[in-house]
């Protein structure tokens, strides 16, 4: 485990994400475009959603993402308040905005596919309105990280809000299971046995899954390297004003 | 090429629509504050090496 905390040291982490990030921003966009390009115009409809099964591609990796986005922001919160590694601070405060965007498309997608299919565009569903306040909780982390001036007060004050955040990005996945009730069906991939989705959507859905993890990954890698520079140009700054 | 998409056609290009363009945007907005930070640093960087 050891060498896993090097990646904590900004030097090292830059060095290493150098070249992840452009091999990562490359397969993501691979991914994402062939798996959004098969899904679009290489399935056939759906005997009960007819065409409108075509914005499961965009619908389901996003609520993905977004949901798992907020559990890394999690992981990386509980480093900080443990450890105290700056990057894993600035890696959460990176997959913010990104989680949130991800949360707004898996909002659009299933409002714009609802209208067709349960005749509206919004119910006040568990799982609906749980992803509705997890957006709200993406929001708040990013103004909260905004808000506070000092870096470390807002890295520890941006990860209790993770914490407590956690509670809707769990009720978000589990909603329509706990409580069993509303518009909104069960998981659309389980290894539960059961009704089974064809491999007609299975490929192309895995694809777009994979191309947007890979998107994330390539953002938050991105988003963290800037986040560093912007950390260093501060202490430069400072530095700077103390020697007059 | 463009598949048929029967009565739901609106709908789902609204979606394909609406979803590139938020992602295109997230995208743009990384790249470009990204590019922005990397320049300030480089200028904060040279000036302190030539006061220095």
């Amino acid at each position: 485990m050891a060498s896993l905390w090097e990646y904590a040291n900004p030097v090292k982490f830059m060095k290493v994400s150098g070249w992840l990030l452009p091999l990562t921003a490359v397969l993501a966009a691979v991914s994402v475009g062939v798996g959004l390009i098969w899904g679009f115009f290489f399935t056939p409809d759906d005997f009960r959603q007819g065409s409108t099964v075509k914005i499961i591609f965009l619908h389901v990796p996003s609520a993905f993402l977004a949901i798992n986005a907020w559990v890394m922001m999690l992981v990386a919160s509980v480093i900080w308040l443990v450890r105290r590694h700056h990057v894993s601070a600035l890696a959460a405060k990176a997959a913010g905005p990104i989680g949130a965007t991800m949360t707004l498309i898996a909002l659009m997608t299933g409002a714009i596919w609802g209208q067709p299919m349960w005749g509206t565009w919004w119910v006040w569903d568990p799982r609906l309105t749980s992803f509705l306040i997890l957006f709200l909780f993406y929001i708040g982390y990013i103004a909260l990280w905004s808000a506070i001036e000092d870096p470390d007060t807002a890295a520890d004050l941006t990860s209790v809000l993770c914490l407590v955040g956690s509670v809707f990005a769990v009720l978000s996945r589990y909603a329509a299971i706990f409580w069993n009730q509303g518009l909104h069906q069960g998981a659309s991939l389980s290894v539960a046995p059961g009704e089974r989705m064809n491999w007609a959507y299975k490929g192309p859905l895995y694809l777009c899954m994979a191309g947007f993890f890979l998107l994330f990954l390539a953002l938050v890698l991105a988003g963290t390297r800037t986040e560093i520079r912007a950390r260093r140009i501060k202490a430069l700054e400072m530095r700077e004003r103390a020697n007059g | 090429m463009m598949p048929d998409l029967g009565a739901y056609a609106t709908e789902i290009l609204l979606a394909y629509a609406a979803s590139l363009t938020v992602l295109g945007g997230l995208v743009l907005w990384v790249w470009a504050r990204s590019r922005r930070v990397r320049r300030d640093l480089r200028t904060l960087e040279t000036r302190l090496n030539r006061t220095s």
